[in-house]
């Protein structure tokens, strides 16, 4: 069992092709989540590249760097969406479930208008 | 031998099915973001093509590369993207649908007929 060099060429194309699309969402995204679903799926192309790459020229070593972009990715996500939330990155989850408890449900209390900028 | 031969070819060809159609899946859902009308209807197109294009990927790769400590790496950020991925769309659906981001409704929105019935009777 080979690798196939000219069809891993093949597939990381596209999905040099799928990430410059998710580029262009990324930047004339009306709204801010419409950007952080553009970086998230972003973030996952870039893993599929880099492993892809990796199969393709036969070096073990950069499927660590994917292993890493990987985790990154979904801590970055949800740190992004945490902060536009709640507005710090400090408050603690404990902190949250308090605030929930005496508000009853917290999903009113800051329902703001979505900005367009990010 | 002769088995071997044919489990390798058709390893092979299982492998670069999984690849090209993970590539039209990523490559769909790339497209329907860029071209659908609305966040939660990228949502769609983003967070269920990205998981099963990943996974189909990950396969493809994991039989060209063999029995090998990088096909145990592959299936580790496989199994990572499975779990993190539907995650990471809930969330991001979760924060627009708790902010208020109101889907596009054209045709089935609520109160369409009785505002379209003053404009029909006015004289």
């Amino acid at each position: 069992m080979t690798s196939i060099p000219i069809l891993d060429f093949a597939v990381a194309l596209g999905l040099a092709v799928a990430m410059a699309i998710m580029l262009a969402r990324l930047f004339l995204g009306p709204t801010l989540y419409d950007r952080v679903l553009a970086v998230n799926s972003f973030g996952t192309k870039t893993v599929l590249f880099l492993v892809v790459f990796a199969v393709m020229v036969n070096r073990g070593d950069a499927i660590d760097i994917a292993l890493l972009y990987a985790l990154l990715n979904f801590i970055a996500t949800i740190a992004i969406l945490k902060f536009f939330r709640y507005r710090s990155l400090e408050v603690a989850l404990s902190e949250i479930a308090i605030r929930r408890r005496d508000t009853g449900d917290d999903a009113q209390s800051d329902r703001s208008e979505p900005t367009g900028g990010a | 031998m002769d088995l071997m031969q044919f489990i390798d070819l058709a390893l092979d060809i299982v492998s670069i099915a999984a690849l090209v159609s993970g590539m039209v899946f990523v490559l769909a859902g790339s497209i329907g973001v860029l071209r659908l009308p609305d966040f939660y209807t990228r949502m769609h197109a983003a967070g269920v093509t990205d998981t099963l294009g990943a996974e189909l990927i990950m396969i493809g790769l994991i039989l060209q590369a063999g029995w090998s400590a990088l096909s145990l790496k592959l299936a580790l950020i496989g199994v990572f993207i499975f779990l993190t991925s539907p995650t990471a769309s809930h969330a991001v659906a979760n924060a627009a649908y708790r902010a208020g981001l109101k889907p596009h409704l054209k045709r089935f929105a609520p109160g369409r007929e009785e505002e379209a019935e003053p404009t029909e009777t006015r004289p």
